[in-house]
């Protein structure tokens, strides 16, 4: 058998790659290449632009719209939309400020609340959405002008709370690791990759499945510790690694392996690839759809807590604005498809750091707001013209 | 030249008789979409389901495969009485079908695919291993070539896609295999591919029932041709006793007994 003769996985000749993209699977390509036009552009335009004290500023920005954006990946990879990721953040921010501010509950028990809160709030989503048939867009959208006015209410008269400076809530945005830790965290994590690589690979050679080449894998971690190293060298430059984007990142990387590694995240790219498959394998479509919803709005509140953690108070415009376009636009311009069944939670991250240093480096030039607002919409139809061409390109992707 | 005789069984056939259809009868209002219709599948036999649109050729599968219940009639498998009230009664039995639009998920690879539903795994995590050894263990018994399982289905070409849905059909290790329309939009060289697949559940003592339009494929890879016309059974030949004038004619009902 072919795939026998040979021990060795074959490697993507640039051909072939070029043929990947032609065939539907342009990854994540397009967005690295973007990223780099943007250092570069940005970067020559304004000194300050790639200096260690604006790339931190950077960081601090993206954790919170990222961890939303998060979720808006999930509800996409069933090819839904989740329209109330917004409110639903500003929502569960809410609720934790209250719990804890008025309530005087401990901080970590308020979180725990709010998030729980924001679950039910995606459970009640997926059943409207799974029971009653109602499509994600309407279910949702109700969702961003309900969730709102419940925000509103709740808050009352005031229209701000406040989070104290010292308290833990707020300590969350103003911790930084110290730079002997974030070069542990570097070791650990790249060492973590290439143990986990090489124990797979001696997996499967004992299992006699083909392998990569022990240089090949060796290399892969090389570059992300050269990617690591790097971004821990430039922030620790300035005040060092901001702890929310290590929750951050963690949070793309749990998140990342349980989708790929789980059975509910199998089913989920099952079901978002060809529902009527999933179901006629056995797999329980609706149970699957809830639990996307639940996820997003539970993401959607954590960013929720990080944005009013980051502003140290949440008031009425919190979760408002223009945060759910953004989150939703990050997802996309990151390389999950609107289509459903393709994408990696690794959008989430590429596209919000695409969004924020555009619109960071607009900020820098002095760009004027209707220009800014221009841009963001170029980058935006971009993408998602990169992802309905590449779907056209899918043999009978064209529907 | 044998004229087809309603429901005849065909001589010189060897083997167990795995599953067997009685006098099945499915009304949809007036229409009789079968009508005292009978059907015996033999292990290591590919029969040829064949008869012109509306003929109830579909129906009939359906009605094997679980998707729906006949008005009247009866289903042995194994010699013994059998009900079949769903698609999941007949997958415990041991009946398989693979459907015309294969019901892939063509943003997930060979392996995830051929385990969809029924994936190996501890503790909710997958046995990704596992899964790979087993899926090359059986495409390579199936001599079924693919270069890259871990691409996604969408790469695939359509024999391929074609032979990964039959190969998901065996997983379930059935006794019986339903193929509606296999080669249907499939050109001359994947169509070749696939009919050898057919032969080869057949050499692995399967029992394998084939829908098909197209005559030349049924004359290629069956053992015995049966054929439906207006919901009733309109002939039972071997085929390789028979020729396609005698088939065609009991498609049409035309009285051209060659």
């Amino acid at each position: 058998m072919t795939t026998e003769t040979s021990r060795r996985i074959p490697a993507p000749r640039p051909a072939e790659l070029a043929g990947r993209l032609r065939g539907g699977e342009p990854g994540a390509l397009p967005v690295v290449a973007g990223l780099a036009v943007i250092a570069v552009v940005f970067g020559s335009l304004n000194d300050h632009f790639l200096s260690a004290e604006n790339l931190t500023n950077l960081a601090l920005q993206m954790a919170a719209t990222g961890t939303i954006a998060l979720g808006v990946v999930i509800v996409l990879l069933l090819g839904e939309i989740d329209l109330s990721v917004g409110s639903v953040s500003g929502l569960c921010g809410v609720v934790m400020t209250l719990l804890y501010v008025k309530q005087g509950l401990p901080a970590g028990l308020a979180v725990l609340l709010a998030l729980g809160a924001a679950a039910l709030v995606g459970l009640l989503h997926g059943l409207m959405f799974t029971l009653l048939g109602m499509p994600s867009f309407v279910v949702t959208l109700a969702g961003l002008i309900g969730w709102q006015g419940l925000l509103l209410y709740l808050l009352g008269d005031e229209g701000t709370i406040n989070l104290p400076f010292d308290g833990s809530v707020a300590k969350v945005s103003d911790t930084w690791l110290p730079p002997w830790l974030s070069w542990l965290a570097v070791v650990a994590v790249t060492a973590t990759a290439l143990g986990s690589s090489l124990l797979d690979r001696r997996a499967r050679t004992r299992a006699d499945l083909p392998v990569r080449p022990i240089a090949r894998l060796v290399v892969r971690a090389a570059l992300l510790a050269a990617v690591l190293a790097a971004v821990v060298a430039v922030l620790n430059g300035d005040r060092g690694v901001p702890l929310t984007l290590v929750i951050f990142g963690a949070l793309v990387v749990l998140l990342d392996l349980a989708l790929r590694h789980t059975l509910p995240g199998r089913w989920i790219y099952a079901v978002g690839g060809n529902a009527e498959a999933a179901r006629r394998a056995g797999i329980s479509v609706t149970r699957i759809r809830i639990l996307a919803f639940v996820a997003a709005a539970t993401l959607a509140g954590a960013g929720g807590i990080l944005a009013a953690s980051r502003l140290s108070a949440v008031n009425q415009s919190s979760g408002g604005s223009d945060i759910l376009l953004i989150a939703i636009a990050a997802a996309v311009i990151g390389g999950t498809s609107l289509f459903g069944g393709r994408g990696r939670p690794y959008a989430a991250l590429l596209g919000i750091l695409v969004l924020q240093s555009v619109t960071n480096g607009m900020l820098l030039l002095n760009v004027d707001s209707s220009v800014r607002f221009m841009v963001t919409a170029a980058v935006l139809a971009l993408a998602v013209a990169i992802d309905s061409t590449a779907r056209r390109a899918r043999p009978g992707g064209g529907r | 030249m044998k004229a087809g005789i309603p429901a005849a069984p065909a001589d010189g056939v060897q083997g167990e008789v795995v599953l067997s259809a009685r006098d099945i009868t499915k009304r949809y209002g007036a229409v009789r979409a079968l009508d005292g219709v009978n059907l015996r599948l033999v292990a290591g036999e590919v029969v040829a389901l064949v008869g012109d649109n509306g003929a109830g050729k579909s129906t009939l599968v359906k009605v094997i495969s679980g998707a729906i219940t006949p008005d009247s009639g009866e289903i042995f498998f194994g010699g013994r009485p059998v009900r079949i009230g769903r698609p999941h009664d007949a997958q415990a039995l041991g009946i398989s079908t693979v459907y015309q639009d294969l019901a892939l998920c063509e943003n997930l690879d060979v392996v995830a695919n051929l385990f969809l539903g029924a994936e190996t795994h501890r503790w909710s995590l997958l046995r990704q291993l596992r899964m790979e050894r087993a899926t090359r263990d059986l495409l390579a018994s199936l001599d079924v070539r693919i270069r890259d399982i871990r691409a996604p289905v969408a790469a695939l070409s359509g024999g391929q896609r074609q032979s990964v849905a039959i190969s998901r059909a065996l997983l379930g290790e059935p006794r019986v295999v339903l193929l509606d329309e296999p080669t249907a939009a499939l050109g001359v060289e994947q169509t070749a591919q696939v009919l050898d697949l057919v032969r080869r559940l057949r050499d692995r003592g399967l029992a394998v029932l084939v829908i098909s339009h197209n005559l030349a494929d049924v004359r290629a890879v069956s053992d015995r041709v049966v054929v439906l016309r207006l919901g009733r059974d309109a002939g039972d030949f071997r085929t390789a006793d028979t020729s396609q004038e005698a088939i065609v004619a009991a498609i049409t009902g035309a009285e051209a007994a060659a």
